[in-house]
């Protein structure tokens, strides 16, 4: 799946498809830089190597195609574990993974890249709005002039709108104005 | 290469033991510190206010404003 969105971003490339890429991929795999060409084809029905905190054991080890020197340490590694050197034990761990977790979860630059592409369709919006607001809408009913404002409100206090705790109790109704 | 062996089981009860007490305790404070500051004034404004309510009074001030269609002001 990986490999398919690097698929998508190597051939559109556009700063759109590579955002929806790394949207879709955070959280899962860190993506390696490169994109590979139409040929190199994964084959889905086979078993998939993830490196994902949810997986800890994936569904194949990371090297298929071992070398004769890995494979006599694979041999060597049905034997006591304690005769292992530690660069042994190293080699075998990253035969079987590609990345330590905390290799895998190291932070990323990615959400610069969230937050600016955010805010630049924020400016966009803000735009088409502002454009609106001088080609598109109508003109502003009658009613928001400040004397019509003003007859509205007066009415609102001549019916006792909200009288205890709300709209009319802030008003002083012997003096005429606002407590 | 001889780490200690990470804790394994109980995680669960762990966090439960530990952020379900403050839980229940910040619900509980913030449901009685609700009643006291927002509950109990309401109700003490409500009763203030009609204790001192002439209903005919209002009425008749709401009248000579003009806002209802079944009685007009007086004067009319």
């Amino acid at each position: 799946m990986i490999q398919m969105l690097h698929l998508t971003a190597g051939r559109v490339g556009s700063r759109l498809a590579s955002r929806a890429a790394a949207a879709f991929s955070v959280g899962s795999a860190r993506m390696a830089s490169t994109s590979h060409a139409v040929s190199d084809v994964v084959d889905m029905s086979k078993p998939q190597y993830w490196d994902r905190r949810d997986i800890p054991l994936p569904d194949r080890a990371f090297k298929e195609s071992l070398t004769a020197a890995d494979q006599s340490l694979k041999q060597k590694e049905k034997g006591p574990w304690g005769q292992l050197t530690k660069e042994e034990k190293i080699a075998l761990y990253r035969m079987s993974f590609c990345q330590t977790y905390p290799e895998m979860n190291e932070p990323s630059a990615e959400w610069k890249t969230v937050m600016g592409g955010i805010f630049i369709f924020l400016g966009i919006t803000g735009l088409v709005v502002l454009w609106q607001s001088i080609y598109v809408y109508p003109e502003t009913p009658p009613t928001f002039d400040p004397e019509l404002q003003a007859k509205q409100i007066k009415r609102m206090l001549d019916m006792r709108i909200n009288p205890i705790e709300g709209f009319s109790a802030k008003w002083d109704y012997e003096k005429g104005q606002w407590k | 290469m001889s780490l200690p062996k990470p804790v394994m089981r109980g995680l669960l009860g762990k966090r439960l033991r530990f952020h379900l007490p403050i839980a229940f305790t910040l619900s509980i404070i913030s449901a009685i510190a609700f009643k006291y500051a927002v509950t109990e004034p309401r109700k003490q404004a409500y009763a203030d206010f009609y204790k001192q309510y002439d209903s005919v009074k209002e009425f008749n001030a709401m009248r000579e404003a003009g806002i209802f269609e079944s009685v007009r002001p007086s004067g009319e």
